[in-house]
């Protein structure tokens, strides 16, 4: 059980979780026994009768004819004080245990995915528990579908990527509606055309409703599902979206489905009345479940705007109207799943406007814990549920199913596809398609779903069905999809990240499509988003966002945002301390300071506006970007490095410092003709400089001096005189890349997560 | 805009739709109809007037890419609309966009937001450039100058972004009735 990774991973921490994990279903089986059994845990047999008697205690001293005087308890013990959070908690506990155990043994991570080894430890734990002959906890809907589910789809819903999602529209909601439309009645009419045509007598039970219950139920694809297995494989940003977007909101055409041939089914008929009721029914609970989702969406935006004041709670705002958002919904049978989904779309750009980063992270985090921890809990549970729960066990329903399940998925997703595509710009491939039909997983939502169902014999029977489509798609689907993804040379989630000219780039087409929309009188999507664009600015961010930043550009939160996240990730990687110097540097350009060190005590450290500091990093941050990137120039930041080498590195960056300003150079101000070969750029950070005088941070582009002409002589002869240290320099430098690159991991997984949050 | 009858366009007929007013490179997207690099004609220079033909040259480059495309077509369909784009940038005409161009571009779109925008457009756009100069050139020698965007930097730099798809109008669904309103 050694890791196969490097040599030193002792075999002590496998065996350990190992023994670990005993240890804790050990303490646990007892605890989940009834309160008579469990003697060894006693200290004194006496104090624990009586306090495992609980109040009785006091009557049973009355009752007591001998008075005597016990011996006061020490050491006492009380389970059943702390039983319900104890169990709760050493379930959670174990859960995690066991998804940090997985990690431990990289081979078997690497080739099932951790989804497959959770349902498996739950098979393992249910097992142990039977043959404990204990009573195990069940994944009981009411659980699951209220504190299970939010998180995850919570995490969801408030990291989706916009841009995406919204082009994809049309597409995922064809594949959500009709797609799951189309399964339910598929698989609900061939079973019951199976169960007719059998003559097992219990089939003859089973009537064409409640096969169209069956189908509905096991025909949504899972978003849980689709998440823990897409996760791990990285595929490319369409397809995830398409099979996302498409589980995400076809919690809408199950809800209705199940609730209406439920209803239907005490009733025993349909007429066309109900059918139409139905469709008017879909529409109410979609539209109304995102109508919720909104209005709390606008109330937590609006509460964020006041909330600079207490910037502790800020998180909480976030959690807590979204919850609500979904309890609303669910009270009134809408679409709890739509209504979070978009309240989180909705309070996202402003929220983000009007909390502190710490905020942001916090709330990143916290969402990232819960949704990690559910869907642990869900797959556990799943297979404890498996072992525990009623089974019938009837072949041909079984195999039957699972045979319509994905023959109705393919047949589903191909025809669509063949509607769809003529509407697509980007086409949707044979490879895109069937990755698609390979990826609808079901999971969670259906078993809860069908033990939802009035008991009965058929409902043991369906549950089995239900489970075993699980496992299947989980485990055969789950495991063989990444190497399928190999073998067919799918395309890859982009790994590089957003850079500043493709977000420029995006912002002007979106201009331009508009500008040729408007030219020829089309009012085509990008005229919509234009027009929603506008009216979101002039009204809706006045009211929503804290003060000045309503103003703000999306190029420039961009901006910002990227800056300051490579100022965070400069600063964790250890050099704080070098601060001071870099803002030495970034004053060279002005010339008056010929000597840099004298600007080594910097003032505008001490200055307490976050606007300079910001702007100052992002000065310096730029050349980081540069060094990771760009192997070409300037000294890499060793935070390891000792002082002796200090001043060297110092003074070379200086000397960086003057070839960078060669680069990039424009015209002097005085200098009119407009196409000068040589362009003297003046770095920003030059521009900052000036605003350490400045008040205000607006005014200093007009305070810009332009540059005297001899400057451009003195650093010229300068650089010349510095070139053959800089050269040398430059070699020990072209050797430093490499360390500043095999940078700790964590840095570099942070970014890729990072990226998606940048919208 | 133009009649049924075909009749020379002016820069002031694009100037009187009403929709255009509150587009950030209104200006930009006006000159590209009346550039003649746009023409496929391989010349240079403005004109003031264009015909309806010249209007549909234009318009071209906004063809969504055909499904059924070989991989050369569809590299020569992605030059040609970054060409158009590149020619919207290089105002100036001398083949490179420079840092000067690249400001404007940037200050007009963020030309909306006042004086705030000002500043930050010339770092963003400085930081643009050092982002082409670093993708396309790699290292440079100290005396080196990074003189602008070539077309082939332009090239490198807007690799991976799909421009093929995302620059397309869905001209299907368009009515030609509303080109001649």
């Amino acid at each position: 059980m050694a890791g196969l990774g490097s040599a030193r991973i002792r075999p002590a921490p496998s065996s350990l979780f190992f023994f670990l994990a005993f240890f804790i279903l050990l303490v646990f089986l007892p605890s989940c026994s009834s309160q008579d059994v469990g003697p060894e845990h006693n200290e004194t047999s006496g104090p624990d009768r009586s306090t495992s008697q609980g109040s009785d205690h006091p009557h049973h001293n009355k009752n007591r004819s001998t008075t005597h005087k016990k011996t006061f308890p020490v050491l006492d013990l009380n389970f059943d004080h702390v039983r319900k959070p104890f169990e709760i908690s050493l379930w959670i506990l174990l859960a995690l245990l066991m998804k940090l155990g997985f990690h431990l043994i990289p081979r078997v991570s690497q080739v099932v995915p951790e989804s497959c080894l959770l349902i498996f430890v739950g098979l393992l734990v249910g097992g142990v528990i039977k043959a404990m002959k204990e009573t195990a906890p069940i994944l009981d809907s009411k659980l699951f579908f209220l504190y299970l589910l939010p998180p995850i789809i919570l995490d969801a819903g408030y990291f989706l990527p916009i841009r995406a999602f919204t082009e994809n529209l049309g597409t995922i909601l064809v594949f959500a509606v009709v797609g799951t439309l189309w399964n339910a009645f598929f698989i609900g009419g061939m079973m019951f055309a199976v169960c007719q045509l059998d003559v097992t007598p219990q089939f003859k039970q089973v009537d064409l409703l409640s096969c169209l219950l069956f189908g509905s139920i096991i025909s949504a694809v899972d978003p849980v599902a689709v998440l823990a297995v897409f996760e791990e494989i990285h595929i490319n940003e369409l397809l995830y979206i398409l099979v996302f977007g498409e589980s995400l909101l076809n919690d809408a055409v199950t809800v209705v489905l199940y609730h209406l041939f439920e209803e239907f089914s005490h009733a025993g008929t349909v007429s066309v009345g109900d059918a139409f009721l139905g469709v008017v029914s879909f529409f109410v609970v979609s539209l109304g479940g995102i109508l919720v989702g909104v209005v709390y969406g606008v109330l937590g935006a609006f509460t964020s705007r006041f909330t600079s004041h207490s910037r502790v709670i800020e998180p909480l705002f976030v959690f807590l109207y979204s919850y609500m958002a979904y309890l609303s919904a669910e009270v009134f049978h809408l679409s709890g799943i739509m209504s979070l989904i978009a309240c989180g779309v909705v309070m996202r750009p402003y929220v983000e406007a009007n909390i502190s980063h710490k905020s942001y992270t916090t709330i990143k985090y916290f969402l990232k814990m819960w949704s990690s921890v559910s869907e642990t809990l869900i797959f556990i549970f799943l297979g404890v549920s498996t072992v525990e729960g009623p089974h019938n066990w009837n072949w041909i329903f079984v195999v039957f199913t699972l045979v319509f399940c994905l023959v109705s998925r393919v047949l589903g997703v191909v025809g669509l596809t063949f509607i769809i595509n003529k509407f697509r710009i980007v086409k949707l491939t044979k490879k895109d398609q069937f990755i698609v039909a390979y990826g609808g997983l079901r999971g969670a939502i259906a078993f809860s779903l069908g033990f939802l169902l009035p008991d009965n014999e058929t409902k043991h029977m369906f549950l089995t069905a239900i489970i075993t489509v699980i496992f299947f798609t989980v485990f055969v689907q789950g495991m063989t999809i990444r190497p399928l993804v190999e073998l067919l040379a799918v395309k890859r989630k982009k790994e590089t990240k957003r850079s500043i000219n493709e977000e420029i780039h995006t912002q002007f087409l979106d201009h331009l499509l508009t500008g040729i929309e408007d030219i020829c009188g089309h009012y085509g999507h990008h005229h919509w988003k234009d027009k929603l664009n506008r009216f979101n600015k002039t009204y809706v961010k006045k009211w929503l966002i804290a003060g000045e930043r309503s103003n703000e550009p999306q190029l420039i939160s961009f901006y910002n945002k990227l800056e300051r996240k490579q100022a965070m990730m400069l600063v964790e990687s250890g050099s704080a301390a070098r601060l001071p110097s870099l803002v030495s540097t970034a004053s060279l350009q002005n010339m008056q300071q010929t000597e840099p060190a004298q600007r080594r005590a910097i003032p505008s450290i001490s200055k307490t506006r976050e606007e300079e500091i910001r702007k100052i990093l992002r000065a310096n941050l730029q050349k980081t970007r540069q060094r990771l990137r760009s192997y070409s120039r300037h000294d890499l930041f060793d935070p390891f490095e000792d002082n002796l080498s200090e001043v060297r590195f110092r003074r070379q960056r200086v000397e960086m410092e003057r070839r960078m300003s060669h680069y990039l150079t424009v015209p002097a101000k005085r200098q009119e003709t407009p196409s000068v070969r040589k362009v003297w750029f003046e770095p920003e950070h030059k521009v900052f400089t000036y605003d350490d005088n400045s008040e205000s941070t607006g005014g200093g582009a007009t305070r810009q001096k332009p540059r005297p002409p001899d400057a451009v002589d003195l650093v010229d002869e300068s650089s010349r005189g510095t070139n053959q240290s800089a050269a040398e320099g430059d070699e020990s430098e072209k050797l430093k890349p490499s360390r500043c690159l095999s940078d700790p991991g964590p840095i570099t997984e942070e970014e890729q997560g990072d990226e998606a949050f940048l919208s | 805009m133009s009649h049924f009858r075909p009749r020379p366009l002016r820069r002031n007929h694009f100037s009187e739709i009403p929709d255009l007013a509150c587009n950030p490179i209104r200006a930009q997207i006006i000159e590209a109809f009346f550039d003649r690099r746009n023409f496929s004609q391989g010349e240079a220079g403005r004109v003031d007037e264009i015909g309806f033909e010249e209007f549909l040259v234009v318009m071209s480059h906004f063809r969504p890419p055909s499904q059924r495309m070989t991989e050369e077509q569809r590299e020569n369909v992605r030059r040609e609309k970054l060409r158009f784009l590149f020619n919207m940038h290089d105002t100036d005409n001398d083949g490179t966009i420079t840092l000067e161009e690249y400001r404007h571009v940037v200050e007009e779109l963020l030309s909306r937001s006042g004086a705030l925008g000002k500043e930050t457009a010339k770092s963003i756009a400085d930081a643009a450039m050092l982002e082409v100069a670093s993708v396309s050139v790699g290292h440079m020698e100290p005396d080196e100058f990074y003189e602008g965007i070539t077309f082939e930097h332009f090239l490198k730099l807007l690799d991976g972004f799909e421009i093929e798809s995302k620059m397309s109008i869905r001209f299907l669904n368009m009515d030609t009735t509303t080109l001649c309103k």
